[in-house]
């Protein structure tokens, strides 16, 4: 099991598409290495500068529809090679939840209030985010206070984390 | 309680249901192309389980780009090449026979209705006009279909669409696609599968659901499905000739999965359709739809005519019939690619390539190149361009590049004037 905990990365935009967290033209690499300099490199967020602001960052927090558009599973490995395990988000595309599971990566939804209530209390400051996902729960730290958020995930989705994914899964099983 | 057709599906491809949580499928059909497969092999070699659940229903396309444009992209074909081979994959689509997946894969006759298909790209969902359960997926759900011939999907909710009314002239399937997504959002339907109805979609032909079905994935949808019909039948019929005794007997049996009249839908939305204009986009999401009249004016660089959404025999018939007589600006750089062999052949002998040609197209072999800024027609930044196809995100055809998504006949009208222009200029001169 990956580890799912470490500074936070916010952005605070909805629909941000697989197109903006690695575009197409990287496509034709077939090592996940070869995505780690071009993470989110044509998002369009005021204010976010790419090559500075992704470093050292481990989970990323966001607004609806995470991950719309493309297919594309190089999204979630262009997350992981740069160290960020989980997103979290009101909301997701279909297709990227699914590619992060199966990756044995986390995408947790909470509430657009949760949310909200995260980036206003947490957004502006240096944040330390702690997945515990025996316990479900979220634990938000700045310097002056932590936050505990209780999340879900079914049951299916907290065994392909276990075991590492879901080709090891449906071999075993299928 | 009566059932969708993607329930029925669901329920005649279940497999398992773990935890309760989501539905295992059986696949009809997987399908792979050279960008998101060959790391699915690489992995299932590296993982010892080289092997395939089932040589026949896998069936492969190189596309995105084509012909390999340097080393990696070549890299990507050799290592899907060989694994096809490898594995006795016979229907493999290499250069000189290939075309953009979604639109040979039905061409060949490989979707059927009722079947249960994946492929590792988003636009999968253009299958569900055939009546299918067509999904996109990432690399790890393609590789466990290749493995296994299994992938899992949360139980269907289904929004259905009512398409009716009057189609007034100069609007087509893509005008209604893009009104959908403006009604419903880029997120409307996540987690649902649309269900394309009414009279509208009744009276469709084949080429025109592929290409409503082709951009529910735009409204977030899992799947775009439009039920089958006598039309669907005889779209197919060359194929499962051999299978049932008549075309009735055919559309019988596929009958069975259409929709019950008491069906469950988790939304509902009816769209007349009888005051619709031309529409286009503006902006970075395929929900900044506005009328072609309120987007006039705006330069264009860059032409281009194809895709999985709009690449079809139809697409180029209407828009030959618009260019026809007339040149494109002399700003714009034209670019037509009919999405398959067949379809360039038959384009070829009606006449259409040379309509393309005289007003200054360039017409290049099928591939999926363009649209997604990989190939044959690459955005520079700051440039713009109206284009048949599914996606204007912010570099989606090229770093900086602004991309306007609108039918053919918008598209080439657009290409004479070399602004976002309306066809119904071009088209009321009687060409």
């Amino acid at each position: 099991m990956k580890e799912f905990k470490g500074k936070g990365l916010f952005l605070d935009r909805s629909d941000i598409n697989t197109d903006e967290i690695i575009p197409a033209k990287y496509l034709t690499e077939i090592e996940k290495a070869a995505m780690k300099p071009h993470l989110l490199e044509d998002l369009k967020l005021d204010g976010f500068h790419p090559k500075t602001d992704i470093k050292d960052r481990a989970v990323i927090v966001t607004q609806d529809n995470f991950g719309c558009g493309s297919s594309r599973e190089h999204a979630p490995w262009a997350l992981e090679v740069n160290g960020i395990n989980v997103v979290i988000a009101p909301s997701f595309a279909r297709i990227f939840r699914q590619n992060m599971f199966n990756c044995g990566l986390l995408a947790i939804e909470l509430s657009k209030d949760r949310i909200n209530t995260i980036f206003k209390e947490f957004g502006k400051s240096n944040v330390q985010i702690t997945v515990d996902i025996e316990t479900s729960v979220i634990m938000v730290q700045s310097k002056n206070q932590t936050k505990k958020i209780e999340f879900q995930i079914s049951e299916f989705d907290r065994a392909l984390i276990k075991t590492g994914g879901w080709v090891e899964y449906a071999d075993k099983y299928y | 309680m009566g059932k969708t057709i993607a329930e029925k599906i669901f329920k005649a491809h279940l497999a398992d249901e773990p935890f309760g949580d989501v539905s295992v499928l059986k696949l009809d059909r997987v399908f792979c192309h050279e960008i998101t497969t060959p790391t699915a092999i690489l992995d299932l070699v590296s993982r010892g389980k080289d092997r395939v659940f089932d040589p026949d229903k896998i069936k492969v396309v190189i596309d995105h780009v084509s012909p390999a444009k340097d080393s990696k992209t070549a890299l990507q074909g050799k290592i899907l090449r060989e694994w096809a081979n490898r594995h006795g994959v016979k229907d493999f689509f290499d250069i000189g026979h290939n075309g953009v997946c979604h639109a040979i894969f039905p061409e060949k006759g490989f979707v059927h209705p009722g079947f249960t298909i994946i492929m590792g790209d988003s636009h999968t969902c253009t299958h569900g006009a055939f009546g299918a359960f067509a999904a996109g997926v990432g690399t790890t759900d393609l590789e466990v279909g290749i493995l296994k011939g299994v992938c899992t999907f949360k139980p269907p909710q289904t929004y259905k669409i009512e398409i009716i009314g009057t189609l007034p002239k100069g609007v087509f399937a893509k005008d209604i696609i893009l009104k959908v997504i403006k009604e419903i959002t880029v997120n409307g339907a996540t987690n649902m599968v649309i269900e394309f109805r009414g009279s509208i979609v009744d009276e469709m032909t084949m080429d025109q659901r592929m290409t409503l079905s082709n951009m529910a994935v735009e409204a977030g949808a899992t799947s775009g499905i439009c039920l089958p019909d006598m039309t669907t039948v005889e779209y197919l019929w060359e194929f499962i000739k051999d299978d049932y005794s008549s075309r009735q007997a055919a559309l019988d049996t596929f009958s069975r999965f259409r929709s019950d009249d008491d069906a469950v839908y988790a939304k509902h939305k009816t769209i007349d359709v009888s005051d619709l204009e031309p529409l286009t986009t503006f902006g970075y999401k395929p929900d900044n739809v506005k009328p072609v009249s309120q987007m006039k004016g705006i330069r264009l660089d860059q032409v281009y005519i194809g895709s999985c959404t709009n690449g079809r025999l139809e697409d180029l018939r209407i828009a030959a019939k618009v260019l026809d007589g007339h040149t494109i600006n002399d700003h714009v750089r034209g670019i037509v690619s009919p999405a398959t062999p067949k379809i360039f052949s038959q384009a070829m002998e009606e006449g259409i390539l040379k309509i393309f040609m005289d007003s200054g197209f360039c017409v290049t072999n099928p591939t999926c190149g363009a649209c997604l800024g990989m190939s044959n027609g690459v955005l520079a930044d700051g440039e713009v361009a109206a284009a048949t196809t599914n996606r204007n995100f912010n570099g989606r055809m090229g770093k900086g590049g602004m991309v306007h998504l609108m039918s053919p006949a918008t598209a080439v009208a657009s290409a004479i004037k070399g602004e976002i222009f309306n066809s119904s200029l071009y088209c009321e001169q009687g060409r």
